[in-house]
């Protein structure tokens, strides 16, 4: 077999190879579609264009979808993320409205500081509902999703909460080093996690509790501590983004900020290659997988199609993905075309207990 | 996870898979006994009847769900289903075809959806959670693809299963939307119990290994659950279209988390095996009498519809748990 032939197929069969040929197929369609789309130009000192934009709206995704991805390595799910981003934007939003000098610094801070905290304690139920009582991480998170929008709407006594905060607002419009703040802040968040996972042996600990609970406790490992942990990390990433999504419309709607970016996240996640079954995680994947997600959503908005209608394209997206990372699917698709049966895998894939999900 | 099932008190003589269902009969009959005795309309049997009345649909939808849960699967796209299907309905019925063609073709799709879904499902080995989430996307973007605002319906058949009267029309009542419901679960308990079907359903919930190893079709039975939980949320959009008298591109929105709710509050087991119709039946009705309770009060907002609801989950689970219902 010549050398070529040998590195197509290993990257070919590199896991996020998939998903980059996803979003480049998708820009090129763009650029094609729109000559203009890649354009970035320099205004007043801050750059424009439609790339910086997906960069800017994919940052709070980017942010739930970390905490996402920890939470799922360790075989749980956490679909309260959208609901605490409506809670923590809800109350960030209220202390700011009735401060009297809404641009003080000090104010907003308070208020980033209150919403955070109130986050880290919603963050704490889940992980005391999962790790100590044991329920079902799906069920346990359904509770506060399902609580957390009415308490959101109760917070917000089912008004939209509008402010005018020039400190606030930079969260989701600021400029920093002619780019949008909110890319730095999802940076940030994104170094910190891959810091704490990858330089320390933390990373591996959370994927060994994935991989199996109780042989990891046997061996040593804390576990139900560190399940309660990735909940309070999805919780406070939930929360910062919810900042975002507030800052970026200067108001906050308990009904509507941050609907579906469970799911959003959860597929974000997935794309990025982590398994539902929980075990190994991939943070540059799933910040692809967020970032796939947005450019679609551009691009769907760019074709004048209404944001609902999307959903179908997002549909057939979220299908071929999985297909093609499915390995059932890729071994079926092999063999037809090679017309032998493929050869024993010489690492067999760890065939999980089917894990409802 | 280690869980010591806690054992029953001497008390407990019952089977202790009845319990949550016995449980959640308790809740209704003690919110029920509190409206009765807060407010004096509420003893009206039309209170109850209206409970039906206003969640036919919900019912029929938490029926085909509580098949699916049972196998330790679950299933987001349901009401989108439920949406997209009253949305052909009436774009259908708003192009010109008679209402019998209309009722076929719109039943025929959320089954077919579904039959899709579980192939996805089986074949491929993805994730419900995922496959259905994906389903959910697709029926939404058909509603909106179809039209952006609602379509009415004014066709004569629809009309009239809106508005006919059984009973009394000017006293105590139904519409034919309960009898529908009434209908499927019936025939859904009656499956779930007594046909081989609904024993290989219970078999896969409690550990599908062993079903397949005894030889049970697991691919059929699976890809079967999600087909019947598709054409439970197609008649349901039917009764939901029969209800509003439209098509909404937006309706339904988060209808599958009460969904959720009610098939779990009615005591059914999220990882499978374990759970009874009878049990949605009752986790449908506490949704619908909180609902009522809350509106009677009228001071109370609709949010606390939600917490309710949430706090309602918490409490059930709880009991689920204490009481050493196997939990993977």
């Amino acid at each position: 077999m010549s050398d070529a032939g040998n590195r197509f197929r290993t990257l070919l069969g590199h896991r996020l190879f998939w998903p980059v040929a996803v979003l480049v197929v998708m820009l090129a369609a763009n650029t094609v579609y729109r000559p203009g789309f890649l354009a970035v130009e320099l205004n007043n000192g801050h750059l424009y264009g439609t790339p910086i934009d997906i960069l800017r709206l994919s940052a709070p995704l980017i942010l739930v979808a970390l905490g996402m991805t920890l939470v799922i390595s360790t075989g749980g799910i956490d679909l309260s993320v959208g609901s605490v981003c409506a809670i923590s934007g809800a109350i960030a939003c209220l202390y700011i409205s009735r401060a009297p000098d809404q641009d003080n610094l000090v104010t907003v801070l308070t208020a980033l500081a209150m919403a955070l905290g109130v986050a880290l304690v919603l963050g704490a139920w889940n992980g005391v509902l999962v790790s100590v009582i044991g329920i079902q991480p799906i069920i346990a998170t359904l509770i506060l999703m399902v609580a957390g929008r009415g308490l959101a709407q109760l917070i917000a006594e089912g008004q939209i909460i509008t402010i005018n905060s020039g400190p606030y607002r930079a969260i989701g419009l600021g400029h920093l080093l002619t780019l949008p703040l909110a890319i730095f802040i999802a940076l940030a968040a994104a170094l910190l996690v891959a810091a704490f996972t990858r330089r320390t042996a933390l990373g591996m600990i959370v994927e060994s509790v994935g991989g199996n609970r109780e042989a990891s406790r046997l061996a040593g490992i804390r576990s139900g501590r560190v399940v309660f942990l990735v909940y309070v990390v999805s919780a406070a990433c939930a929360a910062i983004a919810g900042f975002m999504m507030t800052a970026n419309v200067s108001s906050a709607d308990g009904n509507n900020t941050g609907l579906w970016v469970e799911l959003d996240a959860i597929l974000a996640v997935v794309i990025g290659g982590t398994s539902l079954a929980g075990g190994r995680f991939y943070l540059g994947g799933t910040i692809l997988g967020a970032l796939i997600i947005q450019t679609l959503t551009t691009t769907v908005y760019a074709m004048n199609i209404s944001p609902q209608t999307a959903l179908l394209f997002k549909a057939v997206v979220v299908i071929a993905v999985c297909l093609i990372q499915a390995p059932a699917f890729r071994a079926k698709f092999r063999r037809r075309r090679a017309g032998t049966p493929p050869p024993p895998q010489s690492s067999p894939q760890r065939q999980k207990e089917q894990v409802p999900a | 996870m280690t869980s010591l099932p806690i054992s029953a008190p001497s008390w407990a003589k019952l089977p202790r898979r009845h319990m949550p269902v016995l449980a959640t009969l308790t809740l209704l009959l003690v919110m029920y006994g509190i409206g009765v005795s807060q407010y004096r309309a509420f003893s009206n049997v039309q209170v109850v009847f209206n409970v039906f009345i206003d969640n036919g649909f919900l019912l029929v939808i938490a029926v085909g769900m509580t098949f699916v849960i049972l196998t330790g699967g679950i299933d987001l796209s349901v009401g989108s289903v439920a949406a997209m299907t009253a949305m052909v309905s009436a774009w259908l019925l708003q192009s010109g075809l008679p209402a019998l063609p209309v009722l076929v073709i719109a039943l025929l799709i959320g089954p077919t959806l579904g039959f899709l879904m579980g192939c996805a499902i089986h074949f491929f080995d993805i994730q419900p959670f995922i496959v259905t989430l994906a389903g959910m996307f697709f029926a939404r973007g058909m509603c909106t693809f179809i039209s952006d605002a609602s379509i009415p319906i004014t066709d004569g058949f629809w009309t009239t299963m809106s508005q006919y009267r059984i009973g009394d029309p000017r006293g105590n009542f139904v519409s034919i939307s309960v009898l529908v419901a009434f209908a499927v679960v019936l025939i859904a308990a009656y499956v779930l119990a007594y046909t081989r079907l609904g024993r290989n359903v219970y078999a896969i919930g409690g550990n599908p290994q062993s079903a397949l190893l005894m030889g049970l079709p697991v691919g059929r039975t699976r890809i079967a659950v999600y087909t019947i939980s598709g054409l439970c949320a197609a008649i349901g959009g039917i009764l939901l279209s029969f209800y509003t008298l439209s098509g909404a591109p937006l309706i339904a929105i988060g209808m599958e988390l009460d969904v959720i709710a009610a098939v779990v509050i009615g005591g059914t087991v999220l990882t499978g095996g374990s759970g009874y119709i009878f049990g949605t039946v009752l986790g449908v009705l506490v949704l619908g009498v909180i609902q009522t309770l809350i509106t009677f009060d009228g001071s109370l907002n609709s949010w606390w519809t939600k917490i309710v609801i949430g706090g309602l989950l918490f409490a059930f689970i709880l009991l689920q748990r204490l009481i050493g219902i196997r939990y993977k």
